[in-house]
């Protein structure tokens, strides 16, 4: 399988989200310019600062030409991971619901944390163990939602780093085919790195994309 | 600015030249320099650029060694590490503009440091910071410029997608005033993509690519804004730079994808004193001649006079020199990242520098006047007769028991955990990090991509580690012991994860030279730093020199510091600091040679920093540094500690802390718990096959650190006062 990993200027953990991603498929980057997901089997909105994070983060990467086809994919049934400044984006691209809000502390915060998967049933789920270690690092992280979401990953207790809501750390949308999460999986890939927990993200991908209908555009 | 030139005999003054420098100008031009021209020779010349305090000190210092690729004058020095692969590295300060606003100084000062990494070709692949701010506890003012200083440099290195991997921290009253921000950052190349500054090749274009030129740091670098601007309110501006990560991540990106489509012939950032600097040293390098037009250069504001753009430090802009036949393609690659790219000016066969104004020539520099011709000055060195450093408040009891005195130790701001830092900074990006901080004495970087078969279950791994070091207190007491210490500490660090050292940059944060003291004190310690980088042949490839850093309660610590990197063959068994497993051994390696002066201890019992620092064994440290690397790298040493501030109490309760491994140890008689000795000693940890032979003083196990017959303290006593020292200060 290949997943696409998209790059915005600005956007810093797009190449550890290939390498992470080619640990268990292809993967390719994709430039924010181009309207164009050659034809991949899984989309991830990395992590990072899209654009500096100006205005608020992820607002104005949401208006990028790629997102119009990663919209259109994803309304399609194919599966969608944003990561970090990723779900930041597809929180702003009405891809998933609710919003992230500046930590409860107001600082930048990097720390590796325990998370429980709360549903192991999603496409990207699958493969993991009940419990997860894997570092976060955001300023931005803080999740919100109005109204009930379907929540994937929460953080263990006494872990939550931010202040999010319901310690809730990763959504699905209704569908369940776009994910969205603060944690960095692509950073817990290795044993010789601190944890390999994150791997089982991109392995469950793998099983569920193997197993669906190829989504064509 | 007047434009007459004899009015400039107040100008000049004001600018910082002396009378004699600026007959030396006026010789050498054979006339009176005209407003620009004085601008652009006051900034050169003046100690930022030219060194002329410190240049001739430099000239001892060793720069020669066989992993040397680049040594001292390009933007960063540079080593091999094998593979075809380079490493560079440097350190720079940003202490005045930090101290007048902590969050973009520190931030620019992370900025200025990755721009030099990269314009010699090197991706950046890690940052490490050295901060020294006044005494927590006694002032808002340092808990203030603390907390500023960590968010800026967390927002730049975290923005731009470089990990924060180290770093060190010290509390002194005599930073009150003047806090040092050092930041060292770290790149990676093929050699064929390290690039030099030097321009070449007359007829070649001069491209000006970032951000657009403003006002900011014109009053930052001289007292420009008040002589020229006199008239207006723009002269009372503040002139602090104002950084822009995303525009640097832009920037660097373009600048590597440049440099790999070998487009350009050579690359320059802009930095102190801006494009005058810039382009001075690329003509200066390349032995050739330059061309700049001003009109031609994109302006933030549009009423900005020939002298504030040729000095500007707007930051995020670099400059390079580009064959006629690559301009468009140079221009296509900066349009792909969003880059605004402008040709100002080109190569010129005769060494002058010459700034147009369109068709009009509104300065001419001969290039050596500029960069060669500044005069360098002898320093009066003179040993002071008292100690220049006041005790401070006595914070513990000389006749506390040891175990108050460890938790008081564990507790201070010197020592406690660095957490609440760190947490602020992004140590994991670029997925190289094998050990972050706390986990180890040194931060270690795989050098191979790591994937799926070359993690922890794959082969060697070969890596890079790096530390910084430097401890103000010890050269006060010592300058030349002092700064030799930093050298034999830093390279001890690495030990500890199995790193042989390939090259040093350095620091170094000293007060005003012109007085005799602080002459002494810089001679002495630049003395001891190429001594002991001579014992341990490690050449210093790169640094900065940060003078008149002074208050008027005083000059701050000397303070050296030194950054280090070295190469280890297998990052699978770099050494955590903290044990292993219950039931391991305990070892003590090295000559430990602990007393109390200029140690944490006597600075809690309230003594300046002074009397002697201890003896050094040269040949001892040698062999014991290469006896830890060995056990490191064989898988002997599961854990390896260099025994530093707080001195062997405070080792052993860090390996304790980092671990949640309690230990039993029995120390050799007379040893004092808090005594120090820096970069002699370590606590290593192994099964008792593996630490046959060595000295062994216990064994890991059970939930308390005993000390035979001076203390019993359970871990949980210990990590609740290591983590809160400095977390209750910024709280």
């Amino acid at each position: 399988m290949k997943f696409g990993v998209i790059r915005f200027p600005g956007t810093c953990d797009d190449v550890d989200a290939q390498l992470a991603a080619q640990r268990v498929g292809d993967a390719e980057l994709l430039w924010h310019r181009d309207r164009d997901l050659k034809g991949v089997d899984a989309v991830i909105v990395p992590g990072g600062f899209s654009y500096g994070d100006y205005l608020r983060a992820g607002a104005i990467a949401r208006f990028a030409p790629v997102m119009e086809e990663v919209i259109e994919f994803a309304n399609a049934g194919g599966l969608v991971l944003g990561i970090c400044n990723g779900f930041q984006i597809l929180c702003e691209a009405g891809l998933l619901p609710g919003a992230l809000l500046i930590n409860d502390h107001l600082k930048f915060v990097f720390r590796q944390v325990n998370l429980e998967v709360v549903d192991p049933n999603t496409p990207f789920t699958r493969e993991c163990p009940p419990t997860l270690s894997i570092p976060v690092k955001h300023t931005t992280g803080r999740y919100y939602s109005p109204t009930p979401v379907q929540v994937v990953l929460r953080y263990a207790p006494g872990n939550n780093p931010n202040g999010s809501q319901d310690d809730i750390a990763g959504v699905v949308n209704n569908a369940g085919n776009v994910f969205g999460l603060m944690p960095h999986p692509e950073h817990a890939v290795d044993l010789l790195t601190g944890s390999e927990d994150g791997l089982r993200i991109f392995e469950s991908i793998r099983t569920a994309v193997d197993e669906r209908v190829k989504v064509t555009l | 600015m007047s434009t007459d030139a004899r009015g400039g005999r107040v100008t000049y003054r004001e600018l910082g030249l002396t009378d004699s420098e600026y007959d030396l100008i006026v010789e050498g031009l054979g006339r009176e320099p005209n407003a620009v021209e004085l601008a652009m020779l006051s900034l050169m010349w003046s100690e930022h650029c030219a060194y002329k305090h410190s240049k001739k000190l430099l000239r001892g210092l060793p720069t020669e060694g066989p992993h040397v690729l680049v040594g001292p004058g390009e933007n960063a020095g540079a080593v091999d590490v094998g593979n075809g692969i380079a490493i560079a590295f440097k350190v720079e300060s940003h202490n005045h503009p930090s101290a007048v606003e902590p969050f973009q100084g520190a931030a620019t000062g992370v900025g200025g440091i990755l721009r030099d990494i990269f314009a010699i070709g090197a991706r950046p692949i890690a940052v490490l910071d050295s901060l020294r701010f006044g005494e927590p506890a006694d002032s808002q003012r340092s808990r203030y410029l603390l907390e500023h200083a960590v968010a800026g440099i967390g927002h730049y290195g975290n923005s731009i997608g470089v990990p924060t991997v180290g770093g060190e921290i010290y509390f002194e009253p005599s930073y009150e005033q003047n806090c040092l921000i050092n930041a060292m950052a770290v790149g990676m190349a093929p050699h064929s993509r390290l690039t030099s500054a030097a321009a070449a090749g007359p007829g070649n274009i001069l491209i000006l690519f970032g951000a657009l030129t403003g006002r900011d740091g014109i009053g930052g670098a001289s007292v420009l804004a008040s002589a020229e601007l006199g008239e207006g309110d723009d002269a009372k501006r503040p002139t602090v730079q104002i950084g822009d990560p995303f525009a640097e991540k832009k920037l660097m990106e373009c600048s590597l994808e440049l440099l790999d489509r070998e487009l350009l012939a050579s690359l320059q950032d802009l930095g102190a004193a801006g494009l005058t600097s810039s382009a001075s040293e690329m003509a200066s390098k390349g032995e050739v001649g330059l061309d700049v037009d001003i009109t031609k250069i994109p302006l933030r504001e549009a009423d900005m006079e020939p002298f504030e753009i040729m000095v500007s430090e707007s930051q995020e802009r670099m400059l390079c020199v580009v064959e006629p036949d690559k301009v468009a393609a140079v221009l296509a690659v900066c349009e792909h990242w969003d880059i605004l790219a402008t040709a100002i000016g080109s190569v010129t066969e005769l060494p002058l520098f010459r700034i147009l104004s369109g068709d009009e020539v509104i300065g001419e520099l001969p290039v050596p006047l500029l960069v060669d011709d500044c005069p360098l000055y002898d320093l009066e060195p003179q040993a002071p007769t008292t100690s220049l450093y006041p005790g401070g408040d006595q914070r513990i009891a000389t006749d506390a028991a040891p175990a108050d005195t460890l938790l008081a130790l564990l507790a201070s701001a010197n020592i406690s955990s660095r957490r609440p830092v760190f947490e602020q900074y992004d140590p994991v990006v670029q997925s190289r990090t094998v050990r972050r901080p706390e986990q180890a004495d040194a931060a270690v970087l795989a050098l191979p991509v790591l994937d799926v078969d070359s993690g922890a279950a794959g082969a060697p791994v070969p890596a890079i580690a790096i530390s910084i070091d430097g401890n103000g207190r010890r050269v006060a007491v010592d300058p030349r012991a002092g700064a030799a210490e930093a050298v034999y500490e830093c390279a001890a660090n690495l030990a500890c994860v199995g790193a042989t050292p390939l090259g040093l940059t350095n620091c170094l944060n000293f007060g005003n030279p012109e007085k005799p003291h602080v002459a002494w004190q810089l001679s002495e310690a630049i003395d001891g730093l190429a001594q002991a980088c001579r014992d341990l042949e490690v050449p210093v490839v790169g640094g900065n020199v940060s003078l008149y850093n002074e208050s008027p309660d005083g000059p701050i610590l000397p303070t050296p510091v030194v950054g280090m990197v070295g190469k280890l063959p297998d990052a699978r068994r770099a050494a955590f600091l903290g044990f292993a497993n219950d039931g391991h051994k305990i070892a003590l390696v090295g000559g430990f040679n602990p007393s109390r002066d200029g140690s944490e201890l006597a600075k809690l019992h309230g003594r300046a920093p002074a009397g002697a620092l201890p003896e050094k064994n040269v040949a001892e440290i040698r062999a014991t540094h290469q006896q830890v690397r060995d056990g490191v790298n064989s898988g002997a040493f599961l854990s390896a500690h260099d025994i530093a501030e707080g001195g062997i109490a405070v080792a052993l309760a860090e390996c304790v802390i980092s671990c949640g491994l309690g230990a039993r140890v029995e120390l050799p008689d007379g040893l004092d718990l808090f005594g120090e000795d820096f970069g002699t000693a370590f606590i290593v940890s192994g099964t008792a096959e593996d630490l046959a032979g060595l000295e062994l003083i216990g064994e890991v196990g059970g939930d308390a650190l005993e000390i035979g017959g001076v203390l019993d303290l359970p871990i949980s006593g210990l990590t609740e006062a290591h983590a809160s020292g400095l977390a209750d200060l910024l709280r």
